[in-house]
């Protein structure tokens, strides 16, 4: 009877440190103070609301632990079976999974309770993906797809809402982002899958639409092409179209890991659909918002799929006996484990701060949009509240997701190594972890792609002002004190390399980018760990450790960027040599 | 056409997860340094159930007996599903057996009333007897199924049966109303649902309330507290989250077959064994040498 969330300390330390009654509070704006005995099962106080967030993490981590992780391996192993007439079937053990999430009632987690979900917070929501993750990371592709519910909540008109989002609550139907296409990746700027009004003002849309993850699903919010005339992301509006026998899976990839999601190419004949909100706001409005959700849903599973590789290492290296001791007794060993262990818990510290941001912006956005305040102060204040959050996680939200997907990707493949020779057989999972690790960094926005949008708030003042607000933080214990002192020296340089930077012009910030990104982050985790750390004894190792190991990396990174050298980019066809010709 | 089901459930100490003080000096179990958790046969049992009403329609109805904390569990079969529950609580069936066991739960079945199936778990694992379930059905005058895993079929007033019998299954066919023991192959057990949980977790007992109010209340005259219990009651059974309460005179037991006095049953002896490791014995891993281990374990009837 293993429980993913009950067994897990560092995330339970989360669930209590972490200010949930203030990310309750916003949630909910308002509680009636009394027991809700009718079927809206509304909390009473910000108690009751957070005894329901633990409640449902508990649930979470029964059905991953108890049902979901030992199926694992074998979702991993069979796949999933194109049908002639363009409709997918998903291998067994899947559909179990998904029976039991629906079961669970796990499948409406941030839809509001009017629709039959659970209005839960992003934080609680992150918290769930990263419990899925950790048991089979291709599930969290089909439980973490709920943001085209919340997609749909937020954008869609009432009779779409209406429609959908109890049966999405209700885990009756499954959806799919259709936005990548063979010609638009990373650039969506470029999507051309067309969209169009027939005689009776239906729209209609005709094309391709590739690497759809659960393209097989019921409802596809598709991004579409719905001002001929345009080039560019204006010209891109955002669709609801139903599966049905005029959009057909076309091919479904094959892939290096989470084999249990289905990977589509999908066509369009001219599908009738629903507009979402309004025309031309597709890419730069909602597909945005979409996109900014998924990439925290990565930054969970990322932290699912390291913790889970953790623990087999952990465990691997505590009962194998080599010269006599156990490995981890080893120092290179050793090493390893703790690098791992401190490289989940500082992920885990930067994703879940930047999920309580998110929560509070998208409260305070949605407090301004439905019942904005009628005394002119306080409404100033939150408009101002809603720019200040939302230059914050301009910056944190594409921090997590690379920072958390990069930790993700070592530490599996740290575990395969601990594992050694039985790490790379297939009898041990650390293998598949790796395999699963290694899409992280890349779907949702490349790493590449994180960092550009990162260094931004870091050039900015998004940066510097978060680090002087917990700079503020005072710490009586002398230890603390001193390491405190090493994140104001690292502060201190990376805003002296961000000005050397500047200086540079912007090619050398794109070549620099990521040293740039990763300085900053340690000095935000090393604050978020610092705090953690009042709490106990071993926190504060974890914090020193931190500390210490990358500051050091922090002054070498930036002294290499204060360097001025350039060549990747003034020298590249000379070290790159000549384009090889492939056999 | 729809079946009524009746669970019977019981709260266990988790054996599971056994520690140093799980066991007294007199030899019975000490509850108190084990976690109270849902019997896992139950679980089953429960599933075998919700199946039914799932699929034909009816009704689930979950009793157990025991002390007042024992509603954790009716709770959690609210959160999986059940559409009402009964605890049977009252000092004077502390200390019963499993006979004096059968004979209440079987008042209380009786009570409840209006059944064409009821469930129970193969055992439990704090005694691990499996008596009750087939004693409850002598006691109800049902025919009995131990060892259940499946209808094959349900219509009318007739079941096809899957039974395990350890070495394969046997098919039965039996006239309802029918109590079965489930086996723990039978189904795989449903996960709670977040959004009942979030429900049903008010869900009390009349007892329950009664404790709530007086802590909650100490101040007050002992009419306000009443009118208050009065109130919550009241809104708790207007949406079906009250824990129907019975004690032995609600279910018309006749006290000689309650509690001690019902309970033919004495402990002769207890006695704690520690079981250790004494050493390892090499096999080769050859035919000759795995044929002589398998030998060894035919002879100490570990095997076979």
């Amino acid at each position: 009877m293993a429980n993913f969330f009950d067994d897990n300390d560092d995330l339970q330390f989360l669930f209590d440190h972490l200010d949930l009654a203030e990310i309750a509070a916003a949630q909910e704006a308002g509680f009636s103070g009394e027991d809700d005995l009718g079927p809206t099962y509304a909390p009473r106080d910000v108690a009751d609301a957070i005894d329901n967030y633990r409640r449902i993490l508990h649930i979470a981590g029964d059905v991953a632990g108890d049902a979901v992780a030992p199926r694992g391996s074998s979702v991993d192993r069979a796949g999933h079976t194109l049908n002639p007439d363009g409709t997918v079937t998903l291998n067994e053990d899947t559909q179990d999974n998904l029976e039991a999430l629906s079961q669970a009632g796990l499948m409406g987690f941030t839809v509001p309770r009017q629709y039959g979900g659970l209005n839960c917070p992003t934080t609680i929501y992150t918290m769930a993906i990263e419990i899925i993750s950790r048991a089979d990371a291709s599930l969290m592709n089909l439980f973490g797809l709920q943001g085209i519910a919340e997609t749909i909540n937020v954008f869609a008109d009432d009779d779409i809402k209406d429609d959908y989002l109890p049966r999405f609550a209700d885990g009756e139907l499954t959806g799919a982002m259709a936005l990548t296409e063979p010609d638009a990746g990373s650039d969506l700027q470029a999507v051309a899958l067309r969209a169009w009004q027939d005689e009776d003002g239906q729209w209609r849309l005709s094309g391709v639409k590739r690497f759809i993850t659960n393209g097989c699903g019921d409802v596809l919010l598709t991004l579409a092409r719905s001002e001929p005339d345009s080039k560019d992301g204006r010209g891109l509006s955002l669709f609801l179209a139903d599966r049905g026998p005029r959009l057909w899976v076309r091919r479904l990839e094959g892939k290096l890991g989470i084999h249990g999601s289905p990977t589509c190419e999908l066509v369009y004949d001219d599908t009738p659909a629903k507009l979402i909100g309004q025309r031309q706001l597709g890419l730069i409005r909602y597909v945005m918002a979409l996109m900014n959700g998924a990439r925290l849903g990565i930054a969970g599973q990322s932290l699912g799929i390291a913790e889970a590789a953790f623990r087999e290492a952990r465990r691997y290296a505590h009962t194998r006996q080599q010269f006599g001791v156990s490995i981890e007794r080893l120092p290179a060993v050793a090493e390893m484990v703790t690098n791992m262990k401190i490289a989940i818990e500082a992920a885990r510290a930067l994703v879940y701060e930047t999920c309580r941001v998110c929560d509070l912006e998208n409260n305070n956005h949605r407090i301004l949009e439905t019942q904005p305040p009628d005394d002119k102060a306080e409404l100033k204040q939150r408009k101002a509240q809603a720019r200040a959050y939302k230059r914050l996680n301009g910056m944190l939200t594409p921090m997590s997701k690379y920072y958390a997907s990069e930790m993700c990707v070592t530490v599996a493949n740290d575990a395969l190594q601990v594992l050694g020779g039985s790490g790379y057989m297939t009898d041990y999972p650390a293998e598949r972890y790796l395999r699963d690790a290694r899409i992280t960094t890349i779907y949702e926005g490349t790493s590449q792609l994180q960092i550009v949008a990162a260094v931004r708030g870091v050039c900015g003042d998004a940066f510097e002002k978060r680090v002087t607000e917990l700079e503020k933080a005072v710490y009586g214990d002398e230890a603390l004190s001193v390491l405190r002192g090493k994140l104001i020296d690292a502060r201190e340089r990376v805003i002296d390399a961000v000005a050397f930077v500047k200086e540079q012009g912007g090619d050398y910030m794109d070549l620099y980018g990521r040293k740039l990104v990763d300085a900053a982050i340690t000095v935000l985790v090393g604050h978020l760990l610092l705090r953690q750390a009042i709490a106990n004894e071993r926190k504060q190792s974890v914090a020193r450790r931190f500390i210490e190991t990358n500051h050091a990396t922090l002054v070498r990174d930036l002294d290499l960027l204060k360097s001025g050298d350039k060549s990747p980019i003034s020298e590249y066809d000379t070290i790159a040599g000549p384009v090889p010709t492939l056999a | 056409m729809p079946y009524q089901c009746i669970v019977c459930v019981k709260q266990v100490p988790d054996t599971a997860n056994v520690t140093g003080d799980a066991m007294k000096a007199d030899g019975t179990v000490n509850r108190g340094a084990l976690p109270a958790v849902f019997n896992p046969d139950d679980l089953h049992a429960l599933e075998a159930a919700l199946a039914v009403r799932d699929e034909h329609g009816g009704s689930v109805t979950a009793i157990t007996m025991g002390p007042l904390g024992a509603t954790e569990v009716l709770r959690e079969c609210l959160y999986r599903g059940a559409d009402r529950v009964a605890l049977v609580s009252d000092r004077r069936a502390a200390a019963s057996d499993t006979l004096a066991t059968s004979y209440i739960l079987a008042q209380a079945v009786r009570t409840v009333g209006n059944f064409d199936i009821v469930f129970c778990g193969r055992q439990a694992i704090d005694g691990d007897t499996a008596q009750v379930g087939p004693q409850m059905a002598e006691k109800l005058g049902l025919p009995q199924i131990t060892y259940f895993e499946q209808f094959i079929d349900l219509s009318d007033h007739q079941a096809r049966v899957r039974r395990n019998v350890g070495n394969g299954w046997e098919v039965l066919d039996v006239r309802l109303p029918v109590l079965v023991t489930t086996l723990d192959t039978a189904n795989r057990p449903r996960p709670a649902s977040a959004r009942r949980v979030m429900r049903a977790k008010r869900a009390r007992a009349a007892a329950e309330i009664d404790r709530e109010v007086d802590a909650a209340m100490k101040q007050a005259t002992d009419s306000e507290r009443q009118a208050e219990k009065d109130a919550r009651v009241g809104a708790l059974r207007d949406h079906g989250l009250l824990i129907e309460q019975y004690d032995l005179d609600d279910i018309h037991a006749d006290l000689k077959w309650c509690g001690i006095a019902g309970s033919p049953t004495r402990v002769h002896r207890v006695q704690s064994i520690v079981l250790t490791k004494e050493g390892f014995k090499a096999v080769e891993p050859t035919e000759e040498g795995v044929r002589e281990m398998i030998h060894e374990l035919i002879v100490d009837h570990t095997l076979g």
